[in-house]
């Protein structure tokens, strides 16, 4: 519990630019989120920490199954409470979410944080027009307005997200747009309330390859319209290093390195990340050059290996004893300030394996 | 969509064709001649012909299924001379035991079936829809447990079962009621009324109890659905995502099962309307089929199959209406 709690009980007005709190808008502080199952306890998020200012773009990357979205759902208060126990804090624009009542989150949800989904046309509803869907979104953070208003409102957003002829397009249905327009329509009912914090997950996993490049960019230039912290969802390297400022990766539901998109991508400091990278095509290296895979399947987040929770899959965990193997290793500054990793390799032993076996095979970017 | 009605409706014409032509061919592989069953034991030769010629049923038999198609349509005359016999149109032939027109019989009979589906149809509706809803949306609790364990007990229930628990309980041993007695709702309403309640709730109860399972899987399936996710999202309420979002989607299915429930029972609710004496369609064609009764036979048959088709194609249509996406192809 640190001094921040004390400035932020009041839920219920909204703050303009999260004023009275100090640091980001969005701060994630030791994150635990276990589900009860009949198999036993899934240990989905474990200890993690972050924050994203309005503005910025955090990109979170891993392999499915590595707690991502089961963050993002916590932090707009997703989870059904009664299966699922979350702990630690988090604080939009001051406010603990975790410690909020689900009529208080709902609140603000939608309104101060919006999320986009990964497929948006089993997100969307698909016995309602799309106008009034967008609509549906704003009224009910904006109880004064007409339906009239509402309507012109998301007629609005369907123009601003590029969409063409946005009056005719939002008489239509889900199923009358292309995957790229859904997208869109959703990015405008997601904007429909003018959030502080988006949330978007895998919002161009389901997009064709020259509708994802629109779509971020739109992304991009509506983050300076609105000035909102986003939160980039992904397991593509390629699209965190096209629009993140930082990069969070994630295994096993643990945070393994955090640090600018600058950092991460040209000096990555966790074998974890070093083989996400080297699982990249890239454009400037060796045509002929094999991707390498990383070997073995993400861990079972019900019974996560004991120690450094990649240790099975890593080719360097026996060079510490048994430390990889017994003690998880801690989230720590490495290579320079702002940067940091979970890894029990020294710091010199990191910048020369990834010098000798990574970067000289031609990796991406 | 105005072309896939037209298209629905045409099939649906060529369907009751089939049946009437495969119905038709039953009468004659029917083993008792429709003549002797008329004119009694003691017949000889020479009368059981006589009204084989009287009924038609000398003829070839496409000459038949013309006739009595033209009966339908326009109307026909049995017999000849003296013993001619006019039958307006819609003509479904005379009852071969009373030698009421088939007609008639059916202006008696239909009223009681369709009084009995229409009120056990809302009753099992309303129930089972919100006893399967309250219950997915309550999964795990003990209101879900207990609908679902007597939604279980009471599905493999049995109509002749409860019917006579009900007419126990309510008529014999406490005397609430009496002992339900047809009288048109145009007629007298409150009669119609007091005579229905308890079919109503014998019928609506235990189809309730499928109907409750069915739209809570439904139910639950829908609510892992991404667009209720994103409902939640938009900072709906949980009331509103429920109703709106959720609700509209689950129902679709049942719409359905449904149409297509309701279609059959109108066909005849035979147990019910026997363990409650009420002579409604059900009960007639069974009477009939015993003794051979062809023309009432046929009637019921073609009948119970008009309505199945018609729900169909209401079916479809508010499908088309619910759920956009029908309306494209």
């Amino acid at each position: 519990m640190s001094e921040r709690d004390v400035g932020v009980s009041d839920t219920a007005s909204r703050p303009g630019g999260g004023a009275g709190t100090d640091g980001a808008y969005l701060q994630v502080r030791d994150l635990r989120v276990r589900f009860e199952t009949e198999d036993g306890v899934v240990k989905a998020v474990t200890d993690l920490s972050f924050e994203v200012d309005r503005g910025k773009t955090l990109g979170i990357v891993g392999e499915s199954g590595s707690g991502k979205s089961v963050t993002s759902l916590a932090i707009l208060g997703l989870h059904n409470p009664k299966r699922t126990h979350t702990s630690g804090e988090i604080l939009v624009g001051g406010r603990n979410i975790v410690r909020m009542d689900d009529e208080e989150v709902r609140k603000l949800r939608g309104r101060d944080m919006a999320m986009i989904f990964q497929d948006p046309l089993s997100s969307l509803h698909p016995f309602f027009k799309v106008g009034k869907q967008i609509a549906e979104a704003y009224l009910i953070h904006h109880r004064s307005a007409s339906r009239r208003e509402a309507a012109k409102h998301a007629v609005d957003l369907l123009g601003r997200v590029g969409i063409p002829q946005p009056a005719r397009r939002a008489e239509q249905y889900p199923h009358e747009f292309s995957g790229g327009m859904r997208q869109r329509a959703m990015i405008a009912m997601a904007l429909a309330n003018d959030p502080d914090l988006l949330i978007a997950d895998e919002p161009t996993t389901a997009l064709d390859v020259t509708v994802q490049a629109q779509i971020l960019d739109l992304l991009a230039d509506l983050q300076r319209e609105f000035n909102s912290a986003i939160i980039l969802i992904t397991h593509d390297l390629g699209v965190v290093s096209q629009v993140a400022d930082d990069v969070l990766v994630m295994y096993a539901g643990r945070a393994v390195e955090r640090g600018t998109v600058e950092q991460v991508m040209r000096r990555p400091q966790h074998p974890y990340t070093w083989g996400l990278l080297a699982s990249v095509p890239s454009l400037h290296g060796d045509a002929e050059a094999e991707l390498v895979p990383i070997k073995g399947n993400p861990p079972s987040l019900i019974n996560i290996p004991a120690g450094c929770a990649f240790h099975p899959r890593c080719r360097y965990a026996d060079r510490n004893d048994r430390l990889s193997f017994e003690v998880v290793p801690e989230l720590r500054e490495a290579d320079e300030a702002g940067h940091s990793a979970a890894c029990h390799l020294s710091q010199a032993d990191r910048t020369r394996l990834y010098e000798q076996d990574i970067a000289s095979a031609g990796v991406a970017l | 969509m105005l072309r896939y009605l037209v298209k629905r409706v045409l099939q649906s014409v060529v369907t009751l064709i089939v049946i009437s032509i495969v119905t038709f061919l039953l009468f004659f592989v029917a083993p008792a001649s429709p003549a002797r069953i008329m004119c009694g034991k003691n017949c000889d030769a020479v009368t059981v012909a006589s009204v084989e010629r009287r009924l038609g049923i000398d003829q070839p038999i496409t000459t038949q299924y013309v006739k009595y198609v033209k009966g339908v349509f326009v109307g026909r005359t049995y017999g000849e001379g003296d013993l001619a016999r006019q039958c307006p149109a819609p003509c479904l032939g005379y009852s071969f035991r009373s030698d009421e027109p088939v007609t008639d019989i059916l202006k008696r009979t239909v009223p009681v079936t369709i009084s009995i589906v229409a009120g056990a149809a809302v009753v099992w509706l309303v129930i089972g829809i919100s006893l399967g809803m309250v219950s997915a949306l309550r999964r795990g609790t003990l209101f879900d447990k207990v609908a679902m364990g007597s939604s279980l007990t009471f599905a493999s229930m049995q109509v002749y079962f409860l019917g006579l628990i009900f007419l126990l309980i309510f008529v014999y041993s406490t005397r609430i009621m009496s002992f339900p007695r047809w009288a048109p709702p145009t007629q007298d309403p409150a009669a119609w009324l007091k005579s229905m309640i308890l079919p109503w709730i014998t019928l609506g109860l235990l189809n309730s109890a499928i109907y409750a399972r069915l739209s809570r899987a439904q139910m639950l399936e829908t609510l892992s659905e991404d667009y209720v996710r994103t409902a939640r999202a938009k900072g709906l309420p949980k009331r509103r995502v429920y109703l709106k979002h959720a609700l509209r989607a689950a129902l679709t299915p049942m719409v359905t099962i449904a149409g297509l429930d309701i279609g059959a029972a109108l066909g005849g609710t035979v147990i019910t309307e026997t363990v409650f004496n009420l002579q409604g369609l059900g009960r007639t064609a069974v009477d009939s089929a015993v003794i051979w009764n062809m023309p009432v036979v046929m009637a019921t048959v073609l009948l119970a199959a008009f309505f199945i088709v018609v729900m169909n194609v209401l079916v479809d249509m508010l499908y088309a209406v619910i759920d956009p996406r029908v309306r494209l192809s």
